[in-house]
């Protein structure tokens, strides 16, 4: 049985690498939202208030283009409404917290963290103190993305553009999934998922990014039934 | 005005974070539901991965000689066999700066 230090600490190794993504990332995103014209304050208050990667640099680019507020906020809930996805898988997990705790570790659940504590979780079902995890993988996310935002909204894009570092995000998500290339039905899904994203890339709001799991999750059900 | 618009993003946000974890019991999602949530990593990251090569920033298809295509290559092939997030990353990185700086230029 692994004490409540030893499990954040492997939370927090377990998703340290993908802080090579997400440092130089958070950086592009605070550079561009004062590129923007927006005041840094407000740059760095949606770090702090939304706390979600991508959606943040559309929100901004949203208002900048002359798109309504309302426009705006329901683009960011429809990128983040995968959220729910996540949510409903580490549910299972979390049900012996009390209803608090629940409402406190839900700000730290972030695509990494969900994808680095839930395969821990899979391996690891009876330990305790399994949420211990979730919180070290949504803390160190939160204190680099913090930093990375920070950083690029005081220094600018000091991270010179022709690297193309925007390009690490697909990566590290990569880095996720590949191991379960080694299924046919996984290969299967995700690529309904990514051909779906694609042909649906320029629905309404962002849209792609919830239609297409969507879609995939539906293959997934026909390929359990297929199973039987 | 701005700042609102952010709390109201924000607080959407929360609520796509924690509706399902805080408001929903495990006894309401059947065990059909639960096997396909088994299948939510390779269902939702597609949709990260896939645009994040195919499109640019102009929202457009890239070519299919774009570096971009031959780094995800190369971080797929590093990543299967490494099992090394750092390695993977790495890997599409230094093969995609290896084309737009030394082949293509």
């Amino acid at each position: 049985m692994l004490t409540k230090k030893q499990l954040f600490t492997r939370g927090m190794l377990d998703i340290s690498p993908h802080m090579l993504s997400v440092i130089p990332f958070g950086i592009i995103c605070g550079a561009i939202g004062v590129e923007l014209g927006f005041h840094p304050y407000l740059v760095y208050a949606m770090s702090f208030i939304i706390f979600g990667g991508a959606s943040q640099i559309v929100f901004l680019q949203l208002l900048s283009g002359g798109a309504s507020s309302l426009v705006a906020v329901a683009s960011v809930g429809i990128i983040n409404s995968r959220h729910l996805l996540y949510g409903a898988v580490l549910s299972e997990y979390l049900e012996k917290l009390s209803f608090i705790k629940k409402l406190l570790i839900s700000y730290v659940v972030v695509d990494q963290g969900f994808a680095e504590s839930n395969k821990f979780f899979k391996k690891n079902r009876s330990e305790e103190f399994l949420h211990y995890h979730l919180i070290g993988t949504g803390c160190t996310m939160w204190v680099c993305w913090q930093i990375a935002t920070l950083s690029g909204i005081v220094l600018g894009s000091f991270v010179p553009e022709e690297l193309g570092l925007t390009f690490a995000i697909p990566l590290t998500f990569i880095a996720i999934v590949v191991q379960d290339l080694k299924k046919l039905d996984h290969v299967i899904v995700m690529i309904t998922c990514g051909l779906s994203s694609l042909l649906f890339f320029d629905a309404p709001f962002k849209s792609y990014i919830i239609i297409s799991p969507i879609v995939a999750l539906f293959v997934a059900a026909l390929l359990l039934r297929l199973k039987k | 005005m701005t700042l609102t618009s952010i709390i109201f993003a924000g607080i959407l946000t929360y609520f796509t974070r924690m509706t399902m974890i805080a408001l929903i019991s495990r006894d309401m999602l059947g065990d059909k539901i639960k096997a396909v949530l088994e299948y939510v990593p390779s269902a939702v990251f597609p949709a990260i991965i896939f645009p994040g090569i195919f499109i640019n920033d102009f929202g457009t298809f890239i070519e299919m000689n774009d570096p971009k295509i031959f780094g995800a290559l190369v971080a797929v092939i590093v990543g299967y066999f490494s099992k090394n997030i750092i390695a993977t990353i790495s890997a599409g990185l230094v093969s995609y700066w290896f084309l737009i700086f030394v082949v293509f230029n």
